[in-house]
Order: structure tokens, then C-alpha cells, then sequence
């Protein structure tokens, strides 16, 4: 444990008992009305807008001593934001971290969902931008809550229709909407489309949390969630079509990795726990033999390739 | 096999050493005290205070100097430490009228009762660079024969009590010539502890003002002056002053001074002929800030205008200034600057979605157009 929790500088987990008390009570309504946004006084707090405060609130509101916390931007443990946000759980609540999936309690994550399946008690807390899935169609507040209360999601389907009379497809790679239990349009966040399926009848509690705008949402375990979609032109999911260069792995939602400017590039998985877990019981990618772990890739800081550049 | 490379934690402490360093700049310069920031900058001190909503200068001052004099970046570091604090008590409303003014004029009246005062306004002065002050020698100024004036303020030592200095709208009131405003006791919204809800009431609208970023609101009320949702300001006030800060104690059963603080409050008189439900009067425009920060109290006093167009049974024209959900939605600079900065984070998963995607609609398109040929 760190000074600042034995000093006392900071309550557990930072905010104090009486916000935690308020984010609890959203955080329990959202789950009793899954997919509905529910507004709560977000606060300050000490990392921008934007950098996920909504969902280090939550996650502030859920954790206990005894909890493990695992935190992915991207997919990665080691992008600069996750190591931040880990940080700051360890400095001010002390918690045991992980970078195992299958190890932790709380995972909070921006961007994607794990790709090694969640159990049943883990809480998987994403961070959201835009909470509203109809706020590009409908720029107003007061409008789009209006839109929900009636399902009148009209205005989505035409713009899917739009997208197929344009494009052939529905032209939306991520933060795709889903619809709850039958109720609900719900944005899941900007996770890639491939990450939609693990959605639905997910065993693990789901808490979205959107600072910003203030608001929090929640599929509770075992939801239906359906991406919308038309019955001609069914949902479907996309990836680069690629093994892991590193692990192998065929199912895998992949990161594209430029390592030469005369087009050289290699496709590695976005989720660096499950790649290195692969790669620990000995598979092996097309490039996996040369001791680079995707952590590597996955941070830029380091160069793409690190120490040498003899590698090319 | 597997090589853990934590480049992302070193990134960041390498990160942070450098920011270090950079703040402090040269360390044959001498380093700068909070106190100087607080007595020389008082200008930037009063704008983190202002939009940080905490009245504490030494923490603003403090603020500028960690964040390098990025003073959005200074009001962030108020704002997150200010959501730590307690709420101890909730004080008396201020009494504005019994203000230690330092600064009072009017621009519709050429006196009034407490008469005009100028007080240390950038007004009049040419804006010379003086380049004295970077000799570190005496400022100009000081070569001009300098008068003491008293202090018109009644606190400072000198025992009296504050004159009250009665407020310039009170006299067009007692004509009827501006509209009333009526005496409201109900609680008002706290921005900062529920969710901003829409509609929202003008006490709400004020809050969100107040902090809004100064440049925010300083463009949305220079637009209603260009025709966008015109206000047809004057002001018809403008004061800086001391003004005690009350609280009731229950055990007391009255209510006993806890400080003082620093605000800027400007009314405006607006031109208005009537509407389908309003008869022809000036109304008010109403800005309160705190510290000196007339520039905001003004704007500020504009856009409260502009928002009250539906109170006043006036057209909305689809200007911005008009608009309350975009003016309150967008008027938080820590908001804003978050999620405008966030887009610089990693986004890649997003963007191989959206490669994929572009990829795989260019190779359609292609497969059509050699299918036409
Ligand atoms: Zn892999």
C-alpha cells in the first residue's frame, strides 16, 4: 500500500462515501432497467475528460479491498492510459492488480471486451464517450430522451438503411447499437463490432460509465443484446482477415502493426493478456519465434521494434 | 519465450521527470512564489478561481504555477481537488448591495446615488508596452504625481461599516420602467453535485455560466451583439467589491461572518418592445462572477439575456446564444478540453474497424466498376 492510502490523504478508492453512495444507487437502477441511461452527478475528477472518468467512477463505486483489478485500453495492459488509471487504483485504494482475465474481479476497459470469456461474479466496467446512440442523428438531450421513452427508433433504422442503399452494408465498424432485452438502443461503447456478440447472455455484470455526459448504464448477467440489424442483410462481425502474427490465434480481434515504410506489416492480437497466455502454452504465429511479445506492439513509446532495429 | 516490455509505465515516468523539469524552466532564473503569482497574476488567479468555482487564491495561484500558466489546465487541477472537499454549510445568499465597492460604474446614468467609481480599470490606459517593468525598475505610472485615494472600503481597518451602495436597476425600477425581478426562495440546483437536467431554470443556467469558460462565453455574448439573437445591452451596471459571506449556525440561532470574497456583478438593461405577453420595458441581463473578471461578468449578463428569450415571450431565431442545451452543454472548458484532447489516446482498435470497413468497401466498388467494364 502506498503512503498517500496510509496517510489517510485519500478516502478508498478516492471519492468519498457519499458520492460513491450516489454512483451505487445509479449503478443499481441502471442494472434494474438494463440498456437505460441513468443521469448521475458525475464529479471531477483528477484525470481529464475523456480519459474514461465515467468508468473510473464506477469503478471507484464497485471496488472493495479485497478486490482484483485488471484495466485495458485497447485491448493492452500496457497502453499508457491503462497503466495511468491501474496507478491510480493502486495508489489510492490499494487494490491487487492483474493482467489475467481469468484473475481478476473488476476489469475496466476502453475499447474492447476481453477475448478469454468472463465468469460469472466479475464485473467488466467499459468507458463511454458518447453515451447516446442516437446523439449523431439527434444532436438534442432533450429530444433523444423523448426518443427513448416512446422506442420511437425510427431515425436509426433509416440511417442502417441509408448505409445499405449506399454502401451494399451497414457501414459502422464500431460503437455498433444494440438493442436490450427488446427495449432499449444502447451504445456499448466504441468496442469494434467483432467485440457485439460477447455482449449478449454474458455471464459477467456489463457497467458502462460516461463521465461527461453523466450518465451510467448496465446490462446485468445473462442479457439479451441484439445488434440491430435487417433481415436481409443479418449483423455481421469483421476482423482483419489474419492469423496473430505472435500466438496464431485464428479468432482473435487484431491490431495492425506497420513495421517498414515500404508496406511491411504484421497483424497481432489487440488483447495482450490472451496473446501471451497463447504463446505461453506454446502456440505460435507466423513471427512468434523472435521474442517480441505483443506488449511491444501495442505500445508505440517503445518504437516498433525495440532496442535493435536489427530484427528487420 | 514471452518478453514483458512495460514500455508504456517507463513512457510515463520519463514523461512526467521531463514536465518536471520543463516547469521549473532555468534554474538560474529564480523560481517563482505562490505569494507572487497571487499578488502579480491576480488577474489569471481570479479567472481558476472563477471557473474552478473554488474562492481560494492561493490554491489558484499554486494551480498556475503547476500547470505552467496553462490556465485551463490550472482550473482543472481546482475543479478535481475541489469535488475532494467537504460540504461543511451552505452560506446566505451575498449581499451585493452592501458591496465594499472598488470599482462602480453605470453607462446609462452619468451619476447616481454612490456615484461612479473607476477603481484600477485597463480602461483608459494605452496599451504601450511599458517596458520599465522589464527592467525591473519602477512602472511609468509612478513617474506621474500620484494621489492617494481613500478607499471607499469600509472594512479595511478603518472600523466603519460599508455605506451601501444601492443598486442602479432599483432606480428604473421604482418607475417600472425594467422589469421586476421577483424575490425566488426556492433551493437553488447544485450543477456540481446532480446531473445537469434540461430544461433548466435560470438559477441553473447562472451556475453553469459563471464557470463556463470565459472565452466560451465571451463569443456567445459578442454574437448576440452582432445579430445573432440580439440583446441590445447597456450596462447599466457594473461593481467589484468585498462582500461578506454568512452562514447561519443553528446552535446560534443567527448568522456570523466566515470571510470575505472578492466578486464582479454586472446588470444589464436591455431593450425590449414587448411581446405577445410582455409589455414594453427594459429587462435584465445578470452576471455575477467571482473575483475581478469583468470581462466574463458582462458576457455573462448577455448570454443570461439571450437564454431568457421563452420567460419573455420572444421568438427563438435559432441562434446559438438562444439556445440553452448547446450553451450549457458546451460552455465547461474541463469538459470540453477533455473530450476534444481524448481523440489524441490510442484509438486503434476503432480505426482497424474502420480500415477493414474501408477496405472492404474500396474492393467492393472496384469489383462493380470491372464488372460494368
Ligand atoms: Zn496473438
Amino acid at each position: 500500500m502506498s503512503d498517500d492510502t496510509q496517510s489517510g490523504a485519500y478516502t478508498f478508492a478516492y471519492l468519498d462515501e457519499q458520492t460513491k453512495r450516489m454512483i451505487r444507487r445509479a449503478i443499481l437502477k441502471a442494472l434494474a432497467i438494463p440498456g437505460y441511461q441513468v443521469p448521475f452527478a458525475s464529479r471531477e475528477m483528477p484525470m481529464p475528460y475523456g480519459w474514461g472518468t465515467g468508468g473510473v467512477q464506477v469503478t471507484a463505486a464497485c471496488l472493495t479491498p479485497e478486490d482484483r483489478l485488471k484495466v485495458i485500453d485497447q485491448g493492452a495492459d500496457d497502453t499508457t492510459n491503462a497503466v495511468s488509471i491501474r496507478r491510480f487504483f493502486q495508489r489510492t485504494a490499494g487494490v491487487a492488480t492483474t493482467e489475467a482475465t481469468m484473475d481478476a474481479t473488476i476489469i475496466q476497459t476502453r475499447h474492447r471486451i476481453p477475448e478469454t470469456p468472463l465468469t460469472e461474479g466479475q464485473i467488466l466496467v467499459y468507458q463511454v464517450p458518447i453515451p447516446e446512440p442516437l446523439r449523431f442523428l439527434e444532436p438534442r438531450e432533450t429530444e433523444t430522451r423523448k426518443m427513448h421513452e416512446l422506442e420511437e427508433y425510427g431515425l436509426m433504422h433509416v440511417k442502417l438503411y441509408e448505409d445499405i442503399a449506399r454502401h451494399g452494408q451497414i457501414a459502422t465498424s464500431y460503437a455498433y447499437p444494440v438493442k436490450v432485452e427488446g427495449h432499449y438502443v444502447m451504445d456499448p461503447s466504441p468496442i469494434p463490432k467483432f467485440d457485439n456478440p460477447k455482449l449478449s447472455g454474458n455471464p459477467a455484470t456489463q457497467l458502462f460509465g460516461a463521465g461527461r455526459e453523466q450518465r451510467i448504464y448496465a446490462l446485468p448477467p445473462w442479457t439479451d443484446v441484439v445488434s440491430l440489424d435487417f433481415d436481409d442483410h443479418p449483423f455481421e462481425t469483421s476482423k482483419a482477415p489474419h492469423d496473430c502474427d505472435l500466438c496464431g490465434a485464428k479468432d482473435s480481434y487484431l491490431d495492425e502493426v506497420i513495421t517498414d515504410d515500404e508496406g511491411g506489416r504484421m497483424f497481432v492480437c489487440s488483447d495482450t493478456d490472451f496473446c501471451a497466455g497463447r504463446r505461453a502454452e506454446g502456440h505460435e504465429g507466423r513471427l512468434g519465434g523472435d521474442q517480441k511479445s505483443s506488449k511491444t506492439f501495442a505500445n508505440s513509446f517503445e518504437g516498433i521494434w525495440p532496442a535493435t532495429a536489427g530484427a528487420r | 519465450m514471452y518478453v514483458a516490455v512495460k514500455g508504456g509505465e517507463r513512457a510515463i515516468d520519463n514523461a512526467h521527470a521531463w514536465l518536471a523539469e520543463e516547469r521549473r524552466g532555468d534554474p538560474a532564473v529564480p523560481e517563482l512564489g505562490i505569494a507572487q503569482i497571487r499578488e502579480q497574476m491576480a488577474l489569471a488567479v481570479n479567472r481558476v478561481m472563477a471557473e474552478g468555482s473554488l474562492y481560494d487564491p492561493d490554491l489558484a495561484a499554486l494551480a498556475i504555477k503547476q500547470a505552467r500558466g496553462d490556465l485551463i489546465e490550472a482550473v482543472f487541477l481546482i475543479r478535481a481537488y475541489r469535488t475532494t472537499l467537504p460540504r461543511l454549510a451552505a452560506s446566505n445568499p451575498v449581499d451585493t448591495g452592501a458591496m465594499a465597492v472598488d470599482r462602480r460604474i453605470s453607462a446609462t446614468f452619468k451619476d447616481l446615488p454612490g456615484g461612479q467609481v473607476l477603481g484600477p480599470t485597463f480602461d483608459y490606459t494605452h496599451r504601450l508596452l511599458d517596458f520599465t517593468l522589464m527592467a525591473d525598475g519602477a512602472p511609468l505610472t509612478d513617474a506621474v504625481p500620484h494621489t492617494p485615494v481613500p478607499s471607499p472600503r469600509g472594512r479595511d481597518g478603518r472600523g466603519g461599516e460599508t455605506p451601501r451602495v444601492p443598486h442602479v436597476m432599483g432606480f428604473l425600477n421604482r418607475d417600472g420602467l425594467i422589469e421586476t425581478a421577483l424575490p425566488d426562495d426556492t433551493p437553488p440546483p447544485d450543477l456540481t453535485r446532480e446531473p445537469l437536467e434540461l430544461p433548466a431554470d435560470r438559477a441553473l443556467r447562472l451556475q453553469a455560466l459563471t464557470r463556463g469558460d470565459e472565452g466560451f462565453v465571451l463569443s456567445l455574448a459578442y454574437s448576440t451583439q452582432r445579430g445573432y439573437g440580439r440583446t441590445h445591452a447597456f450596462v447599466g451596471e457594473l461593481r467589484i467589491g468585498i462582500v461578506a459571506v454568512e452562514v447561519d449556525i443553528p446552535e446560534l440561532g443567527f448568522a456570523v461572518e466566515i470571510g470575505e470574497i472578492e466578486l464582479t456583478e454586472c446588470e444589464t438593461v436591455n431593450q425590449f418592445r414587448g411581446s405577445r405577453t410582455e409589455p414594453p420595458q427594459f429587462t435584465r441581463g445578470y452576471g455575477l462572477v467571482m473575483g475581478q473578471s469583468e470581462r466574463k461578468a458582462i458576457a455573462m449578463s448577455l448570454v443570461d439575456r439571450s437564454l431568457r428569450w421563452q420567460e419573455l415571450g420572444e421568438d427563438f431565431t435559432g441562434a446559438p446564444a438562444q439556445d440553452e442545451e448547446f450553451v450549457l452543454m458546451h460552455c465547461d472548458n474541463i469538459q470540453a478540453t477533455g473530450f476534444l484532447e481524448h481523440i489524441k489516446l490510442p484509438h486503434y482498435v476503432d480505426f482497424q474497424a474502420e480500415l477493414e470497413l474501408v477496405r472492404k468497401l474500396r474492393a467492393e466498388a472496384q469489383a462493380m466498376q470491372e464488372a460494368a467494364e
